[in-house]
């Protein structure tokens, strides 16, 4: 098995539009998401969201806020899942509730070395 | 109580706190002349009670007894003299004056320690269940080999082995160092949750040794509990559970020994008092910030305590489960999320998830397929369920997917 890390992007703009409603449906299939791949024992670490605010530090004591270079694709969050290949870590990012919102999971494997 | 009844039970009650005041004197690595003391009081209990009727207390009786063997052992056996009363520090010729303390708080504090050198990490799980059957609950040998379906024989080298390497690792009866309290209780409580769900899910038909076996776990819990260093919330939430569970022992079993399912069961047999307590006990759980595997059956065994479907109760269970696989992975919480998720978002969904699961070796993997495909596609819920009787070795599971199969072939199963 190799972990591989989930990070979740999307157009944080049209995630907060929803009512009440459907951000607790929204809320509801994440948590079942999570549960499903925590029920195949691929789960390492549910990981963390993300606040939209933040600063990006440059170069010459360079900061400033962001990132909003580009803004359909914000860092919302990540996930720590574990998989026996690239193909079926992709295989499960396929069940990612993102994709609802315009979002995108990108699936990179942890290098162990 | 008959006096035919009576010898039994003080030797349930008496002779696990005998053995466990005797064993933390001389050490473990004579536990079995402190086992030795124990019976041979019952012997003599036995022998003269017959003879001529009962003392007015037989407990005090059964104590004197236990201390006047315990001193004659000392006195007369070479090997006391050289091995223990030595380490004790004991003039060999007083052996009159040792205290052999029966006393309630210490009978208490020795059974505590018992608990945890039994538990011992470096003895096997299921060794340790029997050993704790053995010298803390009091169960003779045929009653252990009886809850584990297997032979005398068997019982009696694991217990061997057991006491062998407890002499071996040079395990101490005593309570564990503040700093390894945690880990070590952690043990305690993984075995005392073995042990209760060796009664509880059990396939043996002996219904009333599975509810001994289950008391005897409440009854060990709570001698932590009463200990104010290990009266702590993970504690606190496996005896919560606990008490949820037993509160379906008489709607959960029928005339003839046979399991009622939780659908089925009569609820007005459910043991309302037990429930009360276990939610006192899931209260005194929430206390600090620890959140244990048991924290979260609690949690769910509570949910169950109402049948009533609901949607928000089956999102409950659902979001419960997922945490506790988080906590740790299990295949048996797998199938039961995968239950939940069939209750909360329909048998559709829940299908789709259960089939990953692929464990194909678990009998419940297809008796979950079995229940799920119901409906949907009968002739696959049949295929999986004459799986799962070929699996299993419970005779209540047996004798359930039997009869279900059958109305399923005959086409009047109700779901």
């Amino acid at each position: 098995m190799k972990n591989f890390l989930f990070l979740f992007r999307a157009d944080q703009f049209v995630a907060a539009k929803g009512s009440p409603e459907e951000m607790q449906a929204t809320t509801q299939s994440w948590m079942d998401w999570i549960g499903s791949i925590a029920a195949q024992n691929n789960l390492v670490d549910r990981g963390n969201r993300l606040n939209a605010a933040g600063k990006v530090v440059r170069p010459n004591n360079v900061v400033t806020d962001g990132p909003y270079t580009e803004i359909k694709e914000t860092l919302g969050g990540y996930t720590l899942i574990k998989a026996a290949s690239m193909e079926e870590a992709v295989e499960i990012a396929k069940g990612c509730p993102i994709y609802k919102i315009g979002g995108n999971v990108e699936v990179r494997e942890i290098d162990e070395m | 109580m008959q006096e035919n009844e009576l010898i039994p039970h003080l030797f349930r009650t008496e002779y696990s706190k005998i053995t466990a005041v005797l064993c933390s004197l001389f050490g473990f690595e004579h536990i079995e002349i402190a086992e030795d003391i124990a019976s041979d009081t019952f012997l003599s209990a036995s022998e003269i009670w017959g003879l001529k009727g009962l003392p007015e207390n037989p407990v005090a009786w059964l104590y004197t007894v236990a201390k006047n063997k315990a001193k004659n052992t000392l006195k007369h056996q070479a090997v006391f003299h050289n091995k223990i009363v030595k380490q004790l520090n004991y003039d060999a010729q007083r052996a009159d004056n040792i205290e052999i303390d029966l006393s309630p708080r210490n009978i208490q504090d020795s059974q505590l320690q018992m608990i945890f050198a039994v538990c011992h990490p470096a003895i096997q799980a299921e060794a340790q269940i029997g050993l704790a059957l053995r010298v803390l609950c009091g169960f003779g040998i045929s009653e252990i080999a009886d809850a584990f379906l297997t032979g005398k024989d068997t019982i009696n080298k694991r217990l061997l082995r057991a006491k062998e390497r407890l002499r071996a690792e040079q395990i101490k009866i005593e309570m564990p160092p503040e700093a390894e309290l945690g880990s070590r209780l952690e043990a305690v409580l993984r075995t005392l949750y073995l042990l209760f769900n060796e009664g509880y899910y059990s396939a043996s038909y002996n219904t009333t040794l599975r509810k001994d076996l289950c008391f005897e776990a409440m009854r060990l819990t709570l001698l932590l509990i009463e200990n104010d260093s290990t009266n702590q919330p993970a504690v606190n939430a496996l005896l919560s559970l606990m008490c949820f569970q037993a509160s379906r022992f008489e709607a959960r079993t029928g005339e003839n020994g046979e399991t009622i399912l939780y659908n089925d069961q009569d609820i007005s047999l459910w043991d309302q008092e037990l429930i009360g307590r276990g939610k006192q006990f899931l209260s005194h759980a929430s206390k600090g910030t620890t959140l244990s595997k048991y924290h979260i059956e609690a949690a769910i065994a509570c949910c169950h305590t109402n049948r009533e479907d609901s949607q928000e109760k089956w999102d409950n269970i659902l979001q419960l489960y997922t945490h506790l696989l988080q906590l740790e992975y299990s295949p048996v919480a797998a199938l039961n999320r995968a239950y939940a998720l069939a209750k909360a978002r329909g048998k559709t969904q829940a299908l789709a998830e259960a089939r990953q699961l692929q464990l194909t070796d678990h009998p419940q993997y297809h008796i979950l397929l079995g229940e799920l495909y119901t409906g949907i596609d009968n002739q696959k819920a049949i295929s999986h369920l004459k799986t799962a009787l070929g699996l299993t070795r419970s005779s209540a599971d047996k004798a359930i997917l039997s009869g279900k199969i059958a109305h399923l072939e005959a086409g009047t199963y109700r779901s």
